[in-house]
């Protein structure tokens, strides 16, 4: 019998001339009912395009199939050809037979509609169901991606819920008719780690309840290890390599797969910290930053004249030191106030208390007055598209009163040249450059200044995989040549565990666990980084079962006076301790 | 609620603002109103006869005096005396109020009724042939001055159909509702066509960016066809702009339309109040202008208002 979808040579071009224009050039698989195929690739490797022309929505993305065939067999056992297709009967598949769910549940859904009316939308069209049935119909799917209080949250508009609870909606929406395929377009990627995992367990088990097949495109082949029974690595439009799971993780043929299976970061529980520039136990030297009971709180403000009635929290008593040389970490979720920490350290917000004292000791002579720069998360973002990237790199110096003369030009040409960049660079603009290489700028402008303490915020987050490796080398290059302090801010444990020689745990606006990088990864002792390290996808844990876990993150909303309880330590070896639980 | 009382709360300062403004403004004019209700003869006024003709006025005073004691009628709900109807000014701006609103609101409906299925279509056959033609037609409608669009009306009417514009004396709407119309239809389709166009343009556009969001492209991995991911997805996450834009030209055809008024012969506010500025009539000049800026921030109240009805995550007055 024919496989539930067989795609054989497809060919997908952009563009006036689609022909010449290729980004998928021809691909094929089989997948068989009940089965699930990873499709693992970079941006730009054709991955999401190959998905989007299973159910022809490539068309509406200026896409145009220029030759191969899509064959899906139908529950009646006749066998659709997609690409031959027309647009009515295709509106007839998608939806019944083939769901699809989107990187960015925040903007996957229709922001004026609410959430019942959107997923009885798909009764209505493919059910024919109506009013108080469709309805029904729509709470029910909510029950089944487990939402909680599912009758009252249909009324809610998506601005109401949390990334995680409108990925689980979208996955409600896609379920809703029991297509016998799921398409998967990195759902995950947009959420939370702990939320990443909530999500990839739900999907486990809908996909046991339900036997449909599920095409899971990622560019994590970690994530892929515990839900996928075929692996498809695609680079530059092409499938370099296809097989059953087990041989491709652990017997790769393709140079690519095998560069995305060790070149990449994968979080090894420890196991991958570095060696080197560990802190040594004298008390002689003095810290690069030092920051002592900070706190950043928002007022909310409510009634007529918007007097305050309340806080945000958002970091509460956070106090570490940096030495020089060393990479701190703060790892924590989305809303859990490590970004607001780098931003009060820089002054972009001003905190409420707290004391920081930064550069108390200069590494170097030459170091100057504002010891403390920053890298920011979006390389694309936070280049001035209109300037050039000599202005970009004298911007600090003339914002500190300097002059540019033939020193800076021979420290822009310098720092270019130290970051991988040629020196033509200085003429050309932001646009010119990749994703890398524009961070790369990013990290050039906020050396330019001699720092002793460096703010990475998220530094490597948008690149992709394998230009995050090359980035992370760079950076601890430049640690040991220039005895930089990096205070490295971000979600991803993998990238954590190869650059950072101490970690800070941060929740709920509080470190709940710090140390050395080795015994926190190793031995977890707050319940919360236990949560954190336990829901890192990785290759070793293949075929893991997911718990769903929907415990929520406190409010960090507090009424006007409320001061936390003074933390208490529990001590783990000289270099590690945790926050008493209550 | 609360948002609603902080809004109305301001009209007052607003209002003042206003009308400081236009109370200096129209005095820096040079001449007065007995210059101009007199003409060439005002030369031959003694100064004695001159002063006293000011003192009835009540122009004689410093203009801050004169403002005060306009503000104190204005308290007590009166607005002044207009010196060339010789009655008061609110009696002659509500007269010719309800033509100028209904003018308005004719305009602005043959504006949305034809402007937004335009831009719809367009935006939906991006780059095609019908399109441009759209695009052809809406860029001819912002660029075509109303005057010449108002006198090609009446010529082809009249010359190809032998049919005249009702001119004559106004019919309000509850009295005689079919002459009515006859006589505001065209004016209306005047203004409406180059009200249109910008709405054209405009629903274009903003229906271009929705059809390339995310959520889109979901209604259609559910099946949606294309008529319902239109008009049910992507329009109302249009419709922001197309209020903005509807809101504003409504509240300038609310000032009134001078030329337009004039061609086809309509008592109008505009015609009203250029009048007044030229016959230097103060409190006519004074009390019309504080009403259009009353109506323009109604106008602006109910755009923001409709903000709130067509998109939740729009929440009025959080900081």
């Amino acid at each position: 019998m024919m496989p539930l979808l067989s795609i054989t040579d497809l060919r997908v071009g952009f563009g006036r001339n689609p022909e010449a224009n290729e980004v998928v050039r021809g691909v094929g698989f089989d997948l068989a009912e009940g089965e699930t195929l990873a499709i693992v690739g970079e941006s730009g490797s054709g991955k999401s395009v190959t998905a989007l022309s299973i159910n022809r929505l490539v068309d509406y993305g200026g896409g145009r199939i220029t030759g191969g065939s899509i064959k899906l067999r139908r529950a009646d056992n006749s066998v659709f050809d997609l690409l031959t297709a027309t647009e009515p009967q295709l509106t007839k598949i998608r939806g019944a037979e083939i769901g699809m769910i989107f990187q960015e549940p925040m903007t996957s859904l229709n922001p004026v509609l609410t959430i019942g009316t959107q997923i009885e939308e798909s009764f209505r069209l493919h059910r024919g169901l109506t009013g108080r049935q469709a309805t029904a119909a729509a709470k029910d799917a909510l029950d089944r991606v487990r939402i909680p209080d599912a009758a009252r949250r249909l009324e809610y508009t998506p601005n109401q819920l949390s990334g995680g609870m409108l990925q689980r909606v979208m996955i409600a929406m896609a379920l809703a008719c029991n297509p016998r395929l799921l398409i998967a377009d990195e759902p995950t990627t947009a959420l939370d780690v702990t939320v990443q995992a909530q999500i990839m367990a739900l999907l486990a088990e809908l996909k046991r309840e339900t036997g449909m097949s599920m095409i899971f495109i990622t560019h994590d082949i970690g994530l892929v290890a515990g839900i996928a029974d075929k692996i498809m690595v695609m680079q530059g439009g092409e499938a370099v390599e296809q097989g059953e799971l087990n041989q491709i993780l652990d017997h790769p043929q393709h140079p690519y797969t095998q560069h995305l299976l060790h070149a990449v970061p994968h979080f090894a529980s420890g196991r991958a910290t570095r060696s080197d520039g560990r802190r040594e136990q004298d008390k002689g030297t003095e810290p690069a930053l030092k920051v002592d009971g900070l706190v950043v709180r928002f007022p909310v403000k409510s009634g007529f004249f918007g007097r305050a009635s309340g806080a945000v929290h958002a970091v509460d008593g956070v106090d570490f030191d940096l030495m020089p040389g060393e990479t701190l970490a703060i790892v924590g979720e989305s809303g859990s106030g490590k970004s607001t920490t780098a931003r009060a350290i820089l002054g972009l917000v001003r905190s409420t208390r707290g004391t920081f004292s930064a550069g108390a000791r200069k590494a170097a002579a030459e170091q100057s007055a504002l010891p403390v720069q920053m890298v920011f998360q979006n390389p694309y973002a936070s280049l001035n598209p209109r300037l050039s990237i000599a202005s970009i790199l004298a911007e600090p110096v003339i914002a500190t009163g300097g002059r540019v003369n033939a020193q800076t030009r021979t420290k822009m040409a310098a720092l270019l040249k130290r970051v991988g960049l040629p020196e033509s660079s200085l003429e050309r603009y932001p646009h010119e450059f990749s994703g890398g290489q524009r961070q790369r700028l990013c990290i050039a402008r906020a050396l330019m200044l001699n720092p002793s303490v460096v703010v990475l915020d998220e530094a490597v987050s948008a690149l992709d995989v394998s230009v995050q490796a090359r980035v992370l080398e760079l950076l601890v290059e430049l640690q040991r040549e220039f005895g930089l302090a990096y205070l490295f801010i971000s979600h991803d444990m993998a990238v954590v565990e190869r650059i950072a020689h101490r970690i800070a745990v941060i929740y709920a606006g509080q470190i709940v666990e710090i140390g050395d990088a080795t015994s926190v990864l190793s031995e977890p002792k707050h319940s919360y980084t236990k949560k954190l390290i336990a829901a890192v996808p990785t290759i070793d844990r293949r075929r893991e079962h997911f718990e769903l876990d929907t415990r929520q993150v406190p409010s960090l909303v507090r009424p006007l006076g409320f001061e936390p309880e003074p933390a208490r330590w529990d001590e783990f070896g000289p270099d590690h301790r945790a926050r008493v639980e209550a | 609620m609360n948002y609603l009382m902080r809004r109305l709360a301001t009209f007052p300062l607003v209002l003042i603002g206003v009308s400081v403004l236009v109370f200096v403004a129209i005095r820096m004019v040079p001449g007065d109103s007995i210059t101009a209700m007199l003409g060439t003869e005002a030369g031959l006024l003694t100064p004695a006869q001159r002063d006293a003709l000011a003192a009835y006025f009540g122009i004689d005073q410093p203009w801050f005096i004169q403002y005060w004691r306009w503000v104190l009628g204005l308290l007590h709900g009166n607005l002044g005396i207009s010196v060339t109807y010789g009655k008061p000014v609110l009696d002659v701006i509500l007269e010719r109020f309800p033509l100028t609103l209904e003018l308005a609101l004719l305009a602005m409906i043959i504006a949305l009724a034809v402007g937004m299925p335009a831009g719809v279509f367009a935006a939906t056959h991006n780059e095609k042939l019908s399109d441009l033609g759209v695009r052809v037609v809406a860029m001819i409608g912002q660029s075509t001055p109303n005057f010449v669009l108002a006198l090609l009306i009446i010529y082809t009417l009249s010359a190809g159909f032998g049919v005249l514009p009702t001119m004559g004396a106004f019919s309000p709407l509850w009295q005689d509702p079919l002459r009515n119309l006859s006589q505001l239809l065209l004016p209306a389709v005047t203004l409406g066509f180059a009200f249109a166009a910008s709405v054209t343009r405009i629903s274009r556009s903003a229906m271009l960016d929705v059809l390339s969001d995310d959520y889109v492209r979901t209604a259609r991995s559910k099946g949606a066809s294309n008529r319902t991911v239109i008009w049910r997805h992507a329009l109302p996450n249009a419709l922001i702009p197309v209020v903005t834009l509807s809101g504003i030209e409504f509240g300038y055809l609310l000032g009134g339309a001078v030329i337009v008024e004039q061609i086809y012969a309509l008592p109008g506010l505009g015609r009203m109040i250029l009048d007044a500025i030229l016959q230097r009539d103060y409190a006519l000049v004074q009390g019309s202008v504080l009403f259009i800026a009353f109506n323009f921030m109604i106008v602006n109240l109910l755009v923001d208002l409709a903000y709130v009805a067509l998109d939740p995550r729009i929440r009025l007055g959080e900081r």
